[in-house]
């Protein structure tokens, strides 16, 4: 019986989702087809048309598939890397008064500055290949999990160390048992938060200096003139961030059944 | 007049300060081993307080508690604490939560396997051993924790109003739980409780504490047979010679 209501709501959900996007591009074909906005933006057919047809043709050297496969192999490893060490640093930072003290000024620092704003210093250091755009990726996602992490281990409830101490833990059972597990929501809603600004920053730095990507389709769109090439890019860093999204609230869903069962 | 042999936790002389306000106030007793103390008193007199000295969680600023002869040690002394909040470990199930202070133990899993099966069989959630606590009702969740505080077949169990929050039926169903549990392992109980009827309906001894600073108004013991009846009229004489003994007003 649960399942059918669980069923029914997301048949329902799916429903809402449905209308919601064919509502938009009926508005979007709607406002390019009736008014001087037409004269600036390409309508969803064009766009969606050359989205599909560039699977097959390519956009300067590569097909679309393969200019989303390297922005999103720049992200897979920035973010793999900054979020590795983020969530190291914010659970020693959050656990351990010391490390709290002497790191978290220097990071409360570096954490405000937007990863754009590194580019020039990212090109000077690592030059215009692939490190650069590493760097900035896993500056953007570093700053982001480590602040979660961090938040994580502070918002441990003090019932659950007391109870744990009472029951014979000492304190680094009370850390792998308690603190750690306590830990993981605050650690996948830095994820997903640092995936989308990991994504947002590949296409900055890719706009900035590459020959392939996501970022370097809309740029060459601008240069070209070419509003269809640029919409082209667009949807597909939503449609890519989508499916990263989706992925990321399944992973925690199996990782932290805990907290979806009997819902 | 108690032997010694018998006492499983003495406080002497226990005196608590935070600062200038004085908390507990020269306060002595003896719990004997096995023995269901209920200990009652006005709200904000420090029954809590006392708990937490117990298990160390504060140091007393004068005097000693002394467990089976020797300073209490929470490392060395089998204590278990049932907090007033649900302390139920949100990502380990049932079976996994009642098993955690086992685990810490490092027991042989054969060994936590028996006592966690005979633990949840008493309190009736072995059915329910692979729920998460987020799929439980309030009632089950209390039932978790204090199965999990028997489990590890604890010298002394300290109990700081662990029903306050649940309604009359609940609270009646975990009391008699409490009971059996009680009486089949023997654990000594001192249980923390504003409810007068909660202290006469499961203690051996009632222990009357005064507004701060805390002293001890009166010891009383609980002669009644178990199981009780509230309404009998023996049960409501003590429960009012507590209330009056209670009284600030």
């Amino acid at each position: 019986m649960k399942n059918r209501f669980k069923d029914a709501a997301s048949y329902e959900k799916m429903i809402c989702a449905g209308i919601s996007i064919l509502g938009f591009l009926c508005l979007w074909q709607l406002v390019v087809s009736f008014t001087a906005v037409g004269e600036l933006l390409s309508g969803p057919l064009i766009v969606l048309s050359k989205f599909v047809t560039s699977i097959a043709e390519p956009i300067g050297t590569y097909t679309i598939q393969l200019h989303i496969f390297w922005s999103l192999s720049r992200v897979m490893i920035g973010f793999a890397l900054g979020s590795a060490v983020g969530i190291v640093v914010g659970i020693l930072m959050g656990w351990f008064k010391i490390i709290d003290a002497v790191v978290r000024p220097l990071f409360e620092i570096i954490r405000p500055i937007p990863p754009i704003a590194w580019i020039p210093l990212s090109i000077l250091w690592f030059g215009l290949g692939e490190g650069s755009k590493y760097f900035l990726i896993f500056y953007a996602a570093f700053c982001g999990i480590t602040m979660n992490a961090y938040s994580g281990v502070k918002s441990v409830d003090p019932v659950l160390i007391g109870a744990a101490k009472m029951l014979g833990a000492n304190n680094r059972q009370v850390f792998t048992t308690i603190v750690l597990p306590s830990c993981i929501p605050h650690i996948f809603a830095g994820l997903q938060i640092a995936i989308g600004t990991s994504w947002a920053t590949v296409v900055a730095a890719e706009m900035v200096r590459s020959t392939e990507g996501v970022g370097w389709m809309i740029i060459k769109g601008q240069d070209s003139n070419s509003t269809v090439q640029i919409l082209v890019g667009i949807v597909a860093i939503g449609i890519v961030g989508y499916i990263l999204a989706v992925s990321m609230r399944a992973i925690e869903a199996k990782l932290c059944v805990w907290r979806v069962r009997g819902k | 007049m108690v032997n010694q042999e018998q006492i499983k936790v003495k406080v002497d002389h226990m005196t608590k300060r935070f600062g200038d306000l004085l908390v507990l106030n020269d306060i002595s007793f003896d719990v004997k081993k096995g023995e269901f103390l209920c200990i009652v008193g006005p709200t904000g007199c420090g029954k809590t307080t006392f708990l937490n000295c117990i298990t160390k969680l504060y140091d007393l600023s004068q005097g000693e508690i002394l467990v089976n002869g020797e300073p209490v040690n929470p490392r060395k002394h089998n204590i278990a604490y049932i907090f007033q909040e649900y302390s139920t470990m949100s990502w380990l199930t049932v079976e996994e939560n009642v098993a955690f202070g086992l685990k810490m133990k490092k027991l042989p899993k054969s060994v936590i396997k028996k006592e966690v099966d005979e633990v949840l069989e008493i309190v009736g959630l072995t059915k329910y051993k692979n729920y998460y606590p987020v799929e439980l009702s309030t009632s089950m969740l209390q039932r978790v924790v204090i199965a999990r505080a028997f489990a590890v077949k604890p010298e002394i169990l300290l109990m700081d109003e662990p029903y306050g929050q649940l309604d009359v039926d609940l609270r009646f169903k975990l009391e008699d739980e409490l009971l059996k549990l009680w009486k089949k392992l023997g654990t000594t109980v001192i249980f923390i409780t504003h409810n007068i009827e909660e202290a006469v309906y499961l203690s051996e001894n009632i222990l009357v504490l005064t507004n701060k600073p805390t002293t001890i108004k009166e010891k009383l013991s609980n002669p009644l047979p178990m199981p009780r009846n509230i309404v009998s009229p023996e049960f409501i004489d003590l429960r009012n010679q507590v209330t009056d003994l209670i009284k600030w007003w």
